[in-house]
Formats: C-alpha cells, sequence, structure tokens
C-alpha cells in the first residue's frame, strides 16, 4: 500500500480518538445507568436523538450552540428524570429484563413522536462558526470541531469522576450501587438517588447527541447505530465500568481508524471482532465484575 | 311529520319510480347507453411500488407526488377514449423480495396494467424480474446499468431514470478537463457506487484520467473522518463521491469539515435535490455533479415550467425534486403511450411508447429502440452558497450534457443484436 507515511498514521489514530470520544460519552451514561440501577438502557440512542433535536429546538428558538451545550443536557436530564420516576421505578425489583424491555418500546415511541413532530427527512446543523475549519496539528490538518469533541469530552469525564468520587453525593450513589438494603437502613432515600443517576446518564446522552449533530446531521434514526456500537464498548470495557467504557470507547474508535486506513471492508466488523476477541479471553471484559448479569 | 306530508311524499316517491323507469327505457334505447356502459370500464391501474418507509422515503414521497400530478393531467385531458387512470401505490421498504411480493400482487390482485416505480437499482431489477415474466410493461425510475443488459431486458422493460453510465459519463465530461486527471473516489459499497465509478473511469480514458485509489464504505456509514486523511494523504485533484441520500449528506459535511475542498475539487454523480435541502448549503457549498432534472431549468425548458406549475398547484407551492419528476415522466410516458396505441394491449402500448419523441418535463426525450433506455440531458449542477429565490433555490445549472446515443453503451456493448 503506498502512500503511508508517519504523519498519516498518526493523524489517523487522532481521527480515531475521536471517534472514540462520541462512543465514550454515549457508552458511560449506558455504564454509570447499568452499574447503579441494573437498568439496561435500550432507550439510550433515543435519548442521545433528543439531545439533537432538543438542540436543533433551542436553535430555532434563537439560541445558540453554546446556549445548547448547557440547555440540551438539562432538558434531556429533566426528561431522563420523568421517565425514571413513572415508567422505570415501578419495575426495580423484577428482574433485569423488564426495564429492558420496557426501555426498548420506549425507543419506538420516541423516535415515532419526533418523526411525527420533525418528519421523517432530517435537518442539518451547521457547525458553530468559532469551531469551523481546519487546524494544523503537527501531523495534518485536523478539523476544529473534533478537537472540540475530544475536549469536551475530557471536561465531562473530569467532572462526573470528580462528582462521584470527590461528593457526598457521589459517595451515597457509589454505596447505592453496591448494596442499596444497607444504605436504605442508612436511612438514605435510594430512590431519589437513582432518580439523579438516571437523571445523569440521560443527559449525558442528549449531550453526545448534541456534539454528535454537527458531525452527522440530525435524523430520527441516529441513536440505533450508535446504540449496538456502544454495546460493544460497555461490554469490551465490562458492564458497569464507567473506567472500562473511557478505555474501550477510546479503543474501539482507534480500532475503526486504523482499519479503515488498511482494510476500508472490515471497519465495520472490526469491533465486532474485538469484542469476540475480549470475550474470549476475559468474558467480564476490561473492568467488568463477573456475574452482574445474572 | 303530519299525515298529510306522508301521503305526498309516498305519492312523490311513485312518480319518481316511474320517471326512471322511462328514462331507463329511454336509455336502453338510444346510443347514448354506450357511454354509459365505458363509464362503467374499470379504471387503468398503473401499480407504484416505492421506498415510502426507509432512507429514501423522501424521494420516494416525491415520487408519488409527481405520479399524482402525471394522472390528473392525463384524466382531465379525457384518459383513453373517457377511461380514467388510477395510481395504486405500494411500499417496496428498499428490498427487493418486499418489492418482487408487492408487484405480483399488483398483477395478480389488482390486475394493473403497467408498473411504474422502484427506487434503487437492486429492487427494479426484482420488479423487473416479475414484469417481464408476466409480460406487464414497466417503466423504472431509477438508476440502474444492469436493466439496460440484455440479461435483465424485456420488451416489457422501459428506463425512464437515467443510468450511471450516463450520469457518470456526463459529470465527468465536465470535470476531468477543467479541474485535473488525478481522480481519488470514495464509493458506496453496492451496485449504484460500483456502477458509477466505472461510470466515470470510462468517460475518464478519453483524458488520460489516473484513478489514485477508491475508498468502499458499506452503506449507511455514519463516519467518514477514518477515511478521509489517507484520500488527503495522496493529493488528488478531484474526489468522485458515489454515494446516495444520507450517506452522501454526511460524506459530504465531513470532506468540508477536514478541509479537502482547499485541495481537491468535489465531484458526486448525482447531486440530490432532498439531500442538499435536508443537509444545508456549507456541506455541498462547491460541490459539482449531474441530475436529471432540476426545477429551476424551468427559465428555459417550457415543459418544465408547465409541470412545476402543475406540481406546485396540486402540492402546496413546493417543487418537485429530481427523483420525484421521474416519477411523473415514468408515469406520463405509459399513459401517452397507451393514447397513442389507442388500446392497452402490451405489444400495441409498446411500439406507441417506442415511436414517442417527448419533450413533457424537461426537454426533448425517446426511448432508444434496442433497450429501451430513455435518451434525455444530463443537468450538470453546481451548489449555490447563498440561495437567493427561498429555499428551493439550491442549484446553478452549470453545463447541459444534451441528448446523445453515442453517450450510451453500444447496443452491441449491452449484448443487444442489431
Amino acid at each position: 500500500m503506498s502512500g503511508l507515511s508517519f504523519d498519516l498514521i498518526a493523524l489517523q489514530l487522532f481521527t480515531g480518538l475521536a471517534l472514540g470520544a462520541i462512543y465514550v460519552l454515549f457508552a458511560i451514561g449506558l455504564s454509570l445507568i447499568f452499574g447503579m440501577l441494573t437498568v439496561v438502557n435500550f432507550a439510550h440512542g433515543a435519548f442521545y436523538m433528543v439531545g439533537a433535536y432538543a438542540g436543533l429546538f433551542l436553535v430555532s428558538m434563537g439560541g445558540n450552540f453554546w446556549i445548547c451545550l448547557v440547555g440540551v443536557p438539562l432538558l434531556v436530564g429533566t426528561f431522563g428524570m420523568i421517565v425514571e420516576r413513572f415508567l422505570v421505578r415501578p419495575l426495580y425489583g423484577r428482574g433485569i429484563d423488564y426495564p429492558l424491555l420496557l426501555t426498548f418500546g420506549l425507543s419506538y415511541i420516541m423516535i415515532e413522536l419526533i418523526r411525527i413532530a420533525f418528519g421523517t427527512s432530517g435537518y442539518p446543523f451547521d457547525t458553530p462558526e468559532l469551531l469551523q475549519g481546519a487546524v494544523d496539528i503537527g501531523v495534518g490538518y485536523f478539523p476544529l470541531y473534533r478537537l472540540f469533541v475530544i475536549g469536551a469530552t475530557a471536561v465531562v469525564l473530569i467532572g462526573l469522576w470528580l462528582f462521584l468520587e470527590r461528593t457526598s453525593f457521589g459517595l451515597v450513589i457509589r454505596a447505592g450501587a453496591r448494596d442499596p438494603q444497607i444504605v436504605r437502613v442508612l436511612g438514605v432515600d435510594v430512590s431519589r438517588v437513582w432518580l439523579i443517576v438516571f437523571g445523569i446518564g440521560t443527559a449525558i446522552a442528549g449531550f453526545a447527541g448534541l456534539l454528535a449533530a454537527p458531525l452527522q446531521g440530525v435524523i430520527p434514526e441516529m441513536g440505533a447505530t450508535i446504540l449496538a456500537e456502544a454495546f460493544v464498548v460497555t461490554v469490551v470495557g465490562g458492564m458497569g465500568s464507567i473506567g472500562g467504557a473511557v478505555l474501550a470507547g477510546l479503543l474501539v474508535g482507534v480500532v475503526v481508524s486504523m482499519s479503515s486506513l488498511f482494510a476500508p471492508e472490515m471497519a465495520k466488523v472490526s469491533i465486532f471482532a474485538l469484542m469476540a476477541i475480549v470475550l474470549l479471553i476475559r468474558p467480564q471484559g476490561f473492568f467488568g465484575r463477573a456475574g452482574l448479569m445474572s | 311529520m303530519t299525515e298529510d306530508s306522508k301521503f305526498t311524499s309516498k305519492r312523490m316517491s311513485r312518480r319518481r319510480v316511474l320517471a326512471t323507469a322511462g328514462v331507463g327505457a329511454l336509455v336502453a334505447a338510444s346510443p347514448f347507453r354506450i357511454n354509459l356502459a365505458m363509464a362503467q370500464e374499470p379504471t387503468i391501474k398503473i401499480g407504484f411500488p416505492v421506498p415510502l418507509t426507509g432512507p429514501y422515503g423522501t424521494e420516494a414521497q416525491d415520487q408519488v407526488r409527481a405520479a399524482e400530478v402525471a394522472i390528473a393531467e392525463f384524466n382531465e385531458g379525457g384518459g383513453l377514449n373517457g377511461r380514467k387512470a388510477e395510481l395504486l401505490v405500494r411500499d417496496d421498504k428498499l428490498n427487493p423480495g418486499e418489492a418482487a411480493t408487492r408487484t405480483l400482487e399488483l398483477v395478480e390482485k389488482e390486475k394493473v396494467n403497467f408498473i411504474v416505480g422502484s427506487l434503487s437499482a437492486a429492487v427494479q431489477l426484482a420488479v423487473n424480474n416479475v414484469t417481464k415474466q408476466r409480460g406487464i410493461i414497466f417503466n423504472s425510475i431509477s438508476q440502474s446499468d444492469t436493466i439496460n443488459e440484455v440479461s435483465d431486458f424485456s420488451k416489457f422493460t422501459f428506463h425512464e431514470a437515467l443510468n450511471p453510465h450516463m450520469t457518470a459519463g456526463a459529470v465527468g465530461r465536465y470535470a476531468f478537463p477543467k479541474f485535473g486527471k488525478k481522480v481519488a473516489f470514495l464509493t458506496a459499497d453496492y451496485a449504484y457506487g460500483h456502477e458509477m465509478v466505472r461510470g466515470f473511469q470510462e468517460a475518464g480514458k478519453a483524458f488520460g484520467v489516473e484513478t489514485v485509489t477508491d475508498v468502499r464504505h458499506p452503506i449507511g456509514t455514519t463516519d467518514f473522518s477514518a477515511l478521509l486523511p489517507r484520500i488527503q494523504a495522496l493529493k488528488p485533484d478531484i474526489l468522485c463521491i458515489s454515494n446516495f441520500g444520507r450517506d452522501q449528506q454526511i460524506a459530504l459535511k465531513q470532506a468540508t469539515d477536514f478541509g479537502m475542498k482547499k485541495s481537491m475539487k468535489i465531484v458526486a454523480p448525482i447531486l440530490l435535490y432532498t439531500g442538499r435541502v435536508a443537509a444545508g448549503a456549507q456541506a455541498f457549498d462547491g460541490v459539482v455533479g449531474g441530475t436529471s432534472y432540476y426545477w429551476g431549468i424551468e427559465d428555459k425548458v417550457a415543459s418544465a415550467k408547465a409541470f412545476n406549475d402543475r406540481f406546485r398547484k396540486m402540492h402546496g407551492g413546493k417543487v418537485p425534486s429530481d427523483y420525484g419528476a421521474l416519477g411523473y415522466g415514468g408515469v406520463k410516458t405509459l399513459l401517452m403511450g397507451a393514447r397513442a396505441a389507442g388500446s392497452l394491449d402490451a405489444d400495441k402500448v409498446i411500439a406507441a411508447v417506442e415511436a414517442l419523441k417527448y419533450d413533457y418535463y424537461k426537454g426533448p426525450q425517446y426511448y432508444r429502440k434496442c433497450d429501451h433506455q430513455s435518451v434525455q440531458s444530463v443537468f450538470i449542477i453546481e451548489s449555490k452558497a447563498n440561495p437567493q429565490k427561498g429555499d428551493a433555490d439550491v442549484f446553478n445549472v452549470i453545463s447541459t450534457d444534451e441528448p446523445n446515443e453515442a453517450n450510451l453503451r453500444t447496443c452491441e456493448a449491452l449484448g443487444h443484436k442489431n
């Protein structure tokens, strides 16, 4: 293969990291909800899509992209909390398949409602003016907006880590995930904790959808593809592990990017091959706890 | 109601019965009887399988709208000796199996006279398979090279749409001398993409075009970023992006983000009107491509003006899209053929359609005898950076590849005798 150079491979690696950033954002929400609530949120892709449409809506109301960065997670997170309070909560303690089926059905309803409200054909979402164009990163030109996506992902990750590890409420969340019964005995309102965790998880999904909108436009089905890929990420990283989701998300991005360079036809299959290999060697994923699903 | 009025109404109805009987007797004895009997003759049924749901739903729905225009015009013009036409729309879900089933149903249960439709290379071949076995005339309204070839062609097969050889050829002949000879391809990995690349490369031979790479991607790719740096590193003069629908919108958007337009010209065999409207001006800015139809030609082409006006009137001021207009052309040619033949007999209609020299919406066209490919113009268009005349004003027609049989593959190359 001609034209391979160090610069190209470095640029390709960088492209993979940017690609992985969206996977990471999507998968940590999924992992957070699963790790704390043992809810496999099949509507996560729909929340991601709603995030993009919420951004579209805020912009049409006279807002700009920067307002969306704050407004969209608030809107989608609030919506997520409503869903948890009235739909998911009655199913706690009934086995893992009940909320799974509920969220699966919910995703169809959400997509259909968006189709009715906004039409089937999709909308453009312009890259904010400040972030348009490409910059020289030493090995070649790279879109400024993708750099921004990497940065925004890092900010969200650091914020989430600080919140979970350095605040007393974070302590309650982690304790609630370990043993909800003891936490309840200690006088903590666990259902409130779960409400907030579900809200945070869906807010991050909405945020990821908003970040993805300028990359690929907005359509009702945009959550479906990434949901399948994000499940690969969470399985590889270990179900319920946030650190695992971060590592696996970046790894999947790089694998897609590198396989695109050498065998573009194989790019889509490569991540499933990666999953198969990881599952053969380490069935619980990188940082997964065995037996969480049972 | 009083006793009196009841009595009156009874008497009235008795009178009416008498009157009706009288008229009936009169009609039975008069030559008008023939006309009344004719009115009860079944309508001309046109089956219209298109992918109403799925990724090309927007185009398919526009095809239906345009086909309705053709039906309305035909019926207002008196139909076929008073026999009206009717459109039977079915959703083929962009699936060859589904399309074949729906087509068979239309033929067997609905007893349709013609089939027009399909919006995918593979789906039209599946429909064509059914119609040629059943001896029903089929007019295909989406791109394919294969449908012209002797293995798939039958006398019942017509192809109103352009084919990839004509489209990519026209765009190539325009682009190669202007923008350069080093060409990279980014191609959707299925028949449509492969046929387009072949069309570009065949047209490129005359200009000494060199292919630096042909990167294939699966349908439904949402991120092309991993494919772009390598193309950029090869420094081509032209990047041909041969994909369709959402794939095209996203590929153009991301190529723009990667700053590729600064160092190379991006061309596409087909620039979709609906895609441009959905993706916005930024992504399509400066991209050159081909189309079978753009509403903006109405300034120069009278038939386009008439068609657009009628479409606007029937569909709330909207203008028809490129693929939409094919729905009109596909239905209109068969109906006009039937009218010219004065019959619905397949052989007579085929002969009449073959003889048509028509200009229904985009300038002069005719069907080539050997493969029933519509010989027609290809418009070379460029996306406008700043639309001036509203949301629909998205393209400039920068060149017109006039109808010319020399731009088609020869009948011999397709395997047809004579």
